[in-house]
């Protein structure tokens, strides 16, 4: 196996022996890199000179690693994959960046995304879509695009993502990786471009629950930036993986996955995730996990996806109403300000955004607020309380991460009002509701696509969601995997 | 006759060393755009930290007019494109802010007000923009600095309430030293509510309002102009319209800015980067203990208990530090009135003269309270007395020193003045014969006493005793 593609200890054992060295780890990943971009478009920039801070104490020194092109990072070319950020360059770094340039991680690319992080495709990037690894037909799904598709290509061993609804965890699941979304304030979102900041935030791409472990000791902790960050905690979570899980307890949501449901739907590939995920479930329970099948609300289940664009949208346009091309970005020549701003917001953003903008902007009015904005946050308020009182006996919640594989590019969207779209698309969103741990690991593989299951804790209690994940992690046989590329 | 009703919304800059959601410097500076942090320029990715000085300060104001304070702050958004506001929202306080139904006590021209508050907020302060011919500039030296808002109820029924209180208030942030509130540094702006209401009428009419007056004598013109074109409106018949209004400073007159079907919707929801702040009972304790009792509270006690005229207790607590002053003086045993008269008069001359304030000065509380006792014992006369305070403030010495060193006595034994005043009209016969023939020139015998005993003479009692002498011979 070539060392950029082994497991973030095994490359710092190579180190330590002097078998590779941090210079050619950035370099092979550069190449890689390079091979890749035509056809899978993974980044909007690489880093072509190699900085390093020598931090020989950290598991993460000379690693090399890509971020999410929506992460301030001064000096650097950071554009949100939005023709309005097209020439923006930040003039400071985001704590994660920070965090992760003192352990002395080598960045080595900023990821393509869904344009400003809003769509869940890989296709609205303003310099292209990123391809799906497994099948350069398919999609990636995002909006962490070309930070899943980075890791799945073993370009590089972890890349950085954001999640507002689903926006790592779902790709990872497309792209055969582990994906991961701490806690809500676990890590610091301070210099994450924010886009709906009460359901941002920041986690990690890697291809093993171990290197997400190491990663997450890195980034996660206090920023007196970002008020909503949590206390340091003294746990390391790579210590703690291993953890005997005998007697922990999951619960399924008949209502999401439950066979029946999806009987009469001519959709093979449903069908096998739904096998994949019992057996899943089947394997758990063997291994001394109690797995057991809960019933939930339909109708509020149903709203997570109207609820989730609600408040969604709503934040976004008040969050991107900087981008005016005045302070940066394009400029317009218009003579007067109001119309410089109409101009280059016109032109700056694509359809799919101004859509979103309209939207947020609408259900924010005076008149619509009541019934359309705060009532979405009172059914989040109430599934969140749901699942409150469903962790105070379970402590994880585990459900397939798609009700199917990646996509056909250019295939017909799937019915937004269709029972599959709105269940088994977008439970995800339950971690942003309620800011809950919430990881994609792979499970196997339908029609030779990867699939996934999401596990998804109480809130603070990464520990023992990583530590759940490593243990189902290793009966299933798909750690490490690196896409095999088109036959 | 119809009723005046005004309503105040006051702007006033929280004096801090940082802004109120970043780490960027509040200080007054002349040079544009040297006051910034990344937050205050609203890039990508930055997010809002609250100053907690800020906020005590903020909560200090809130208390201090009587509102009642929340358990927990909230902090809001308020939506809206400019391009003095750079992250194109303004965090501010709409749902839960530092308080709530509050009131300030004022008293215009004798008779006391009760003026209802409201609420109070704190929030951030735009960018500031100076026009020019075809172009615009931004300074965001101001973007970001704590700003506190005091929002009235329409309790004010003439432009002397409305400038009263705006007085009053302006006392109250130096008071409790929250701000210099300088309307020239643009630290303390207002926007004013005015209808006129119908004699008999049972709700308000049609108010205007009149956006960001910059001076407290434009808020007096502003309402003066509205009043005069409000009325002339409904004597001729006709109907006001509700608008926005702005003072134009070269006409003296307001101008339509925007009626309300124009009114802007600011889509204010909850900023979900400030968690809900929870007050601390403690916290709020010890600000509430901090406030220093305010001017309309010293000025009653200067007039209930020390017997002050209004006038001169209201000069008094004009600053705080004079007040503090007057009152560490009656600690040392004096009758107030006469401690007032002596800082009202000369020690306030020298102050205007200098443009001083009451710190500044050599003569301290103590030695002012010898000097009036020296003069209230007769050691020395008023004049002497006045003299001897000039000089101690303009030479920064010890008054009751220049007494001792020039030898300054008063002449007040009876045998002593008489024989004096005895030569004096020995020496004058011809301003005597003047004098009886019914010329009343007493004080020119009372001068030369004063001339012929450098001025140690206690003139009350020469006075009389001249009269005794003239009117026996």
């Amino acid at each position: 196996m070539e060392n950029i593609q082994m497991n973030i200890i095994d490359i710092q054992k190579k180190i330590k022996l002097g078998e590779v060295t941090s210079d050619s780890l950035f370099k092979d990943s550069l190449n890689k890199a390079n091979k890749y971009q035509d056809k899978y478009n993974c980044f909007v920039t690489l880093i072509n000179t190699k900085e390093q801070v020598n931090n020989p104490n950290s598991l993460l020194n000379g690693i090399p690693y890509a971020l999410k092109d929506n992460i301030s990072t001064k000096g650097i070319l950071t554009t949100a994959s939005s023709n309005i950020l097209s020439d923006y360059v930040p003039v400071y770094d985001a704590t994660i960046y920070k965090k992760l340039k003192d352990s002395g991680a080598v960045l080595m690319g900023k990821t393509v995304l869904d344009e400003l992080a809003m769509g869940g495709t890989g296709t609205t990037g303003h310099t292209g879509m990123v391809k799906n690894p497994w099948n350069s037909e398919c999609l990636i799904g995002g909006s962490s695009s070309g930070s899943a598709a980075a890791v799945a290509l073993g370009i590089v061993p972890f890349a950085i993502g954001s999640d507002t609804g689903d926006s790592i965890r779902k790709p990872a699941a497309f792209g055969g990786v582990v994906g991961y979304k701490p806690t809500y304030g676990r890590v610091s979102r301070y210099g994450l471009f924010a886009f709906a900041s009460s359901l941002d935030h920041l986690g990690c791409f890697a291809r093993s629950v171990e290197d997400v472990a190491i990663v997450m000791d890195t980034i996660k902790g206090h920023d007196e930036k970002d008020m909503t960050s949590l206390p340091d905690e003294s746990v390391v979570y790579l210590d703690s993986i291993n953890n005997d899980i005998r007697g922990r307890k999951l619960f399924y949501i008949k209502e999401i996955c439950d066979r029946k449901r999806y009987e009469n739907i001519n959709d093979e590939e449903l069908h096998k995730t739904l096998d994949n995920f019992y057996s899943v479930i089947d394997k758990c329970k063997e291994m001394g996990f109690v797995v057991e099948e809960v019933s939930f609300d339909e109708t509020l289940l149903n709203a997570i996806y109207p609820t989730y664009i609600s408040i969604s949208c709503a934040e976004a346009t008040s969050n991107n109403a900087n981008l005016t091309g005045i302070l940066y970005g394009p400029r317009s020549d218009a003579k007067k300000v109001n119309d410089m701003m109409f101009d280059a917001r016109t032109k700056g953003f694509s359809e799919l955004i101004k859509r979103r903008f309209v939207l947020g902007s609408y259900i924010l009015q005076k008149e619509n607020q009541e019934k359309l904005f705060f009532n979405s946050g009172r059914i989040r308020r109430m599934i969140v309380d749901k699942f409150n009182d469903l962790f105070k006996e379970y402590d994880g919640l585990i459900l397939p991460a798609s009700g199917g594989i990646a996509p056909k590019a250019g295939s017909d969207d799937l019915d937004k009002l269709s029972k599959r779209y709105l269940l088994l698309e977008n439970h995800l969103a339950i971690g942003n509701f309620g800011g809950f741990p919430s990881i994609t690991i792979p499970s196997g593989l339908v029609n030779d696509m990867p699939v996934a299951i999401n596990i998804t804790g109480r809130v603070k209690e990464d520990v023992v969601v990583l530590n759940m994940a490593k243990k189902i992690e290793d009966v299933l046989g798909c750690k490490n995997m690196i896409a095999r590329g088109d036959k | 006759m119809r009723k005046i009703v005004i309503g105040l919304e006051v702007h006033c800059e929280a004096r801090s060393l940082s802004k109120v959601f970043s780490t960027g410097k509040n200080e007054y500076s002349l040079e544009p755009n040297s006051n910034l942090s990344v937050v205050d320029l609203g890039f990508p990715g930055i997010m809002p930290v609250i100053n907690k000085e800020a906020l005590r300060k903020a909560l200090m104001m809130s208390l201090a007019l009587n509102c009642e304070v929340p358990e927990k702050i909230i902090f809001d958004r308020k939506n809206y494109f400019y391009p003095d506001l750079p992250k194109g929202y303004q965090i501010t306080q709409m749902h839960k802010p530092v308080g709530i139904n509050g009131y300030l006590m004022i008293n215009v021209d004798g008779v006391d007000k009760r003026v209802d508050i409201h609420d109070i907020h704190l929030e951030e302060d735009t960018a500031s923009l100076d026009h020019f011919g075809n172009y615009s500039l931004i300074d965001y030296n101001r973007s970001g600095i704590p700003l506190m808002e005091v929002v009235t109820e329409p309790t004010m029924n003439s432009v002397n309430e409305a400038l009263g209180f705006l007085e009053a208030l302006r006392k109250v942030f130096l008071y409790c030293e929250v701000s210099e509130a300088r309307s020239d540094k643009g630290q303390m702006r207002c926007d004013v509510n005015i209808s006129l209401m119908e004699e008999n009428a049972k709700e308000f009419g049609t108010k205007v309002e009149i956006k960001n007056i910059n001076s407290f004598n434009n808020v007096k013109l502003a309402l003066e102009y509205e009043i005069k074109r409000q009325t002339e409106i409904l004597d001729n018949g006709g109907k006001i319209i509700q608008e926005t209004r702005r003072f134009d400073v070269d006409s003296l007159t307001t101008i339509s800015m925007r009626n309300k079907v124009e009114a802007v919707d600011y889509k204010y929801f909850i900023e979900p980067n400030i968690p809900a702040i929870k007050l601390d009972k403690a916290w709020i304790d010890e600000i509430k203990a901090s406030i220093p009792k305010l001017q309309f509270e010293r000025v009653n006690i200067y007039m209930k208990e020390y017997g002050l005229s209004r006038y001169d207790a209201n000069i008094l607590v004009k600053e705080k530090e004079n007040a503090l002053y007057f009152e560490k003086c009656l600690t040392y045993g004096i009758n107030p009135k006469s401690v007032a008269n002596w800082i009202n008069g000369v020690i306030m001359g020298h102050l205007n003269k200098y443009e001083l304030g009451i710190r500044d000065i050599y003569v301290n509380e103590k030695m002012l309270v010898d000097l009036i006792k020296a003069v209230e014992d007769s050691t020395i006369s008023v004049k002497q007395g006045k003299e001897v305070l000039y000089k101690a403030l303009t030479e920064e010495l010890v008054p009751t020193e220049i007494i001792k060193q020039s030898n300054m006595r008063q002449i007040t034994d009876d045998d002593e003045l008489r024989t004096l005043v005895i030569e004096i009209i020995n020496d004058n016969k011809p301003m005597v014969d003047k004098y009886k023939s019914g010329k009343n020139i007493l004080d020119f015998f009372v001068g030369q006493m004063m001339k012929k005993t450098k001025g140690q003479a206690n003139p009350s009692k020469a006075s009389q005793m001249f009269k005794e002498e003239l009117d026996k011979s």
